[in-house]
């Protein structure tokens, strides 16, 4: 863990401790192997996701699979 | 008999019927729906995780992705880079490559931008997917597709979540004739009648959601699509009758009484 700093998640301003991406995913009760994370716009491979280091105003996306179809309305 | 199955991408499938994953009541449902399709591969959206609920149950706790193959797909995007976007998260999430590619071209009809989509699917090609692909019912278009390193062409039977059924099978025909990989109708079937008719245009396989998510009884509706596209296919096999004007009767002439 680091000092606390804020960041974007989601689209939403946070603030963690977390030094890795790895441990803000396990902050938000979220398992590292079934999510996929981008950060600045870049996706951070799932075998890396242990040792990047979570920067002050890095901007992150996690996503996940969720039910849609050839219907999915946006 | 061989055993009649179908390939894409190099990994094979036995069932024609490929289904969504949204719109049902819960999960318990959609889980038995698919059971009763038979279906081995379904369509799945990739969203945002819900960070005040992260407990909340997953379509993964339901339908189990070493069972069934979960396709990706990119229901909702409206340019290139969107669906690319989300695809290259999809394979990180996933970590498989077989992907559905849609980029949309307006919310009032969900038809599909096709410039966009062609684009999109070269990328993808590039960055080693292997993007099945919804698109016009357009034989031309399909074959720039598969031009752009499509796998599969996926036209709509007739505007998403219509269930209008096959509107043009003419055009669905040409492109079952014209394509070198599989043509699965996406979209517009709304009963079963209607995926039998994809399958016995020659079709290689139907991908649906609605007309089984809500249909009054979507688990019986799952079987009922399942025996259609069996059904359909196995008509495309035997090779109907030709069509006549007229009468013909089934019975001799010789010997009347």
């Amino acid at each position: 863990m680091s000092d606390p700093k804020s960041i974007i998640l989601n689209g939403e301003q946070r603030r963690t401790s977390a030094s890795t991406i790895a441990q803000l995913v396990r902050e938000l009760d979220l398992l590292p192997e079934k999510v996929a994370v981008e950060r600045n716009g870049e996706i951070v491979p799932r075998s890396t996701l242990e040792t990047a280091t979570l920067g002050a105003d890095d901007r992150l996306e996690i996503v996940h699979f969720v039910g849609g179809g050839a219907i999915t309305k946006p | 008999m061989t055993e009649d199955t179908w390939t894409v991408a190099g990994r094979t499938f036995r069932s024609r019927l490929i289904v969504g994953t949204g719109k049902y009541k819960d999960f318990e449902q959609n889980a038995a729906a698919v059971e009763a399709s038979g279906a081995e591969i379904v369509t799945v959206a990739v969203r945002r995780v819900n960070v005040s609920d992260p407990k909340a149950p997953m379509l993964t706790d339901y339908i189990d992705p070493r069972k069934i193959t979960y396709l990706p797909n990119t229901a909702g995007c409206f340019t290139a880079e969107d669906a690319i976007r989300t695809l290259r998260l999809a394979r990180e999430a996933g970590g498989w490559d077989l992907v559905k590619l849609e980029v949309l071209g307006e919310a009032r009809t969900l038809y599909p931008n096709m410039v966009e989509t062609i684009r999109a699917c070269e990328v993808l090609a590039n960055e080693g997917f292997h993007p099945m692909v919804y698109c016009v019912d357009d034989p031309i278009a399909a074959k720039q597709l598969e031009d752009a390193g499509a796998v599969a062409v996926m036209p709509l039977g007739a505007p998403i979540g219509s269930g209008l059924g096959i509107q043009n099978q003419v055009t669905i025909r040409l492109i079952v004739e014209g394509a070198n990989v599989p043509v699965l109708v996406d979209a517009g079937v709304g009963t079963a009648s209607d995926a039998a008719v994809g399958m016995e245009l020659g079709c290689d396989g139907i991908l649906m959601n609605t007309a089984i998510a809500e249909a009054k009884d979507p688990i019986r509706m799952a079987r009922a699509m399942k025996l259609a596209v069996e059904a359909g296919r196995e008509a495309y096999l035997a090779g109907r009758m030709g069509r006549r004007k007229y009468a013909d009767p089934s019975s001799p002439l010789a010997g009347l009484i």
